[in-house]
């Protein structure tokens, strides 16, 4: 479980988180919604140590991510796939599986290749490894981002928009893929997203941010019930939850 | 000021937390090709044409009767290793590898591939920049040598050829009143205009924000600031090691 107390973040003076304390849990898919400004994507960073925050603390499993000490033993336990896919483009599809075990384990060549090929044909491109992250499309880069992210067994997955720029069909197959590797390998995961595909799909729990506030925390099965006007107004500007709640 | 503070905090952190020494093996000798040998084209066509023209100039200002005709290639000589093979060669590579260093790092930034590495637990920075340090120092010196040779054989060739001085006063003018410390003055110059480049150009890289818009602004700036350093380094060491 990861833990947040209390986290606040400003740039160049102006607030950008105010305040945000949460957990997310462990083997279930912990959804960042809002919309687009409120600081979902800072928060992540602050969460996965890519900016520091101004103040407040941030647990995993009560190990704090200030302390030196544990900075590295938690990044070693930390999978993310970025908003873009971040695929290093001088190295083919099976290297970018490979480099954080040839970064960090004692792997032969010939384990570290049977490795990322397993993690390859976790997420369906057992055939693409040869190929370079420009020879292939966004949904597979994103497919590609998900088995490095996964090659070193990390306890918590980090996914920035996972969906963006993908099409339906391809956005609901990550999402699944998401919460298949989340419930197999018993990790926390957090996703941060818009998408309300994602939000009914997976969202075993879900926080809503609103100009760098907590407003809602709960679940796919009670979002549609809730009080809060703001989360009504976002959740009701899609067509989708229009027709679910009618 | 505060550019030039973050700068030196950048060059601190190249030294921190620093992988195995086989993952740099590695990305030395890709880095070798890129910077060494990917320039030997350009920077043996400077060379050739430099030492050509000066020898043609020189001989062209040379009226006097009283002065030999081997002084042209003592001229061309000291004009080369002294000033030419060392500065406009690394002019020349400040162009050539301070863009290419500043274009890869920035894309990478915006790509935020650098921060796919930082959330692995890898200190970017050193992963990414020291290979490319490294490789500029030892290659950078080495292209300067080639350079000094090419220029003098340049002039060789330009001489004789138009006939402004013939072969035997041009070798012999090459060996006359020669002095060593020119050749390590050189030599040190070179390095210190290596780590110039790669250190800026890699700074310019890796502190890009925004798009593709910004990643270019970063390699002009490398270039520029590269450009500025080297000379201003050149004075420097003129001052400190000629006097």
């Amino acid at each position: 479980m990861i833990e947040i107390n209390n986290i606040k973040k400003a740039f160049s003076g102006k607030e950008v988180l105010k305040g945000i304390s949460g957990k997310f849990y462990q083997g279930k898919s912990n959804l960042i919604i809002g919309s687009s400004g409120t600081g979902k994507s800072v928060l992540l960073k602050n969460i996965v140590g890519l900016i520091q925050p101004d103040e407040g603390e941030i647990l995993y499993d009560g190990r704090d991510f200030s302390k030196p000490a544990a900075i590295q033993e938690i990044r070693r336990e930390i999978g993310m796939l970025f908003q873009g896919s971040a695929l290093f483009d001088s190295m083919t599809v099976l290297e970018n599986v490979m480099f954080p075990l040839k970064m960090f384990t004692k792997m032969s060549p010939q384990e570290r290749a049977e490795r990322a090929q397993y993690c390859l044909e976790r997420v369906s491109l057992d055939k693409a490894g040869s190929l370079m992250p420009s020879e292939i499309s966004g949904g597979m880069q994103k497919r590609v981002g998900i088995a490095r992210a996964i090659v070193m067994n990390p306890k918590y997955l980090f996914c920035d928009e996972p969906n963006s720029g993908l099409d339906p069909q391809t956005a609901i197959t990550i999402d699944e893929l998401i919460q298949d590797i989340t419930q197999e390998f018993n990790m926390t995961t957090v996703v941060v997203t818009h998408d309300m595909n994602s939000v009914m799909g997976i969202g075993d729990h879900i926080m809503y941010l609103c100009q760098g506030h907590k407003l809602w925390e709960g679940n796919k099965d009670n979002i549609l019930d809730t009080d809060c006007k703001e989360l009504q107004e976002f959740l009701f500007s899609s067509e989708l939850i229009r027709k679910l709640k009618s | 000021m505060i550019s030039l503070g973050k700068y030196l905090i950048f060059l601190g952190g190249l030294f921190k937390k620093r992988e195995r020494f086989q993952v740099y093996l590695e990305q030395f000798f890709e880095e070798c090709i890129q910077i060494g040998v990917n320039s030997l084209f350009i920077v043996g066509i400077v060379a050739m044409f430099i030492g050509a023209v000066t020898c043609v100039q020189t001989a062209y200002n040379m009226v006097s009767p009283v002065i030999p005709n081997y002084i042209i290639s003592t001229i061309v000589r000291d004009m080369t290793v002294l000033e030419l093979a060392p500065t406009i060669t690394c002019i020349v590579l400040s162009g050539k590898v301070g863009s290419h260093i500043a274009g890869q790092l920035g894309t990478m930034r915006v790509t935020e591939q650098i921060d796919a590495l930082e959330v692995m637990g890898i200190n970017a920075s050193s992963y990414l920049v020291l290979p490319k340090l490294m490789a500029a120092v030892v290659m950078i010196p080495m292209l300067v040598v080639l350079a000094a040779f090419l220029s003098i054989s340049g002039g060789y060739l330009a001489g004789t050829i138009t006939g402004v001085i013939n072969s035997h006063d041009f070798l012999y003018g090459i060996q006359y009143d020669f002095i060593p410390f020119n050749v390590p003055f050189a030599l040190i110059k070179s390095v210190v205009f290596a780590f110039l480049i790669s250190t800026i150009s890699s700074f310019k890289g890796y502190y890009t924000r925004g798009g593709a818009l910004e990643v270019g602004q970063a390699s002009t700036q490398a270039v520029t600031n590269s450009c500025i350093s080297v000379l201003l380094a050149d004075y420097l060491l003129a001052q400190l090691l000629l006097n």
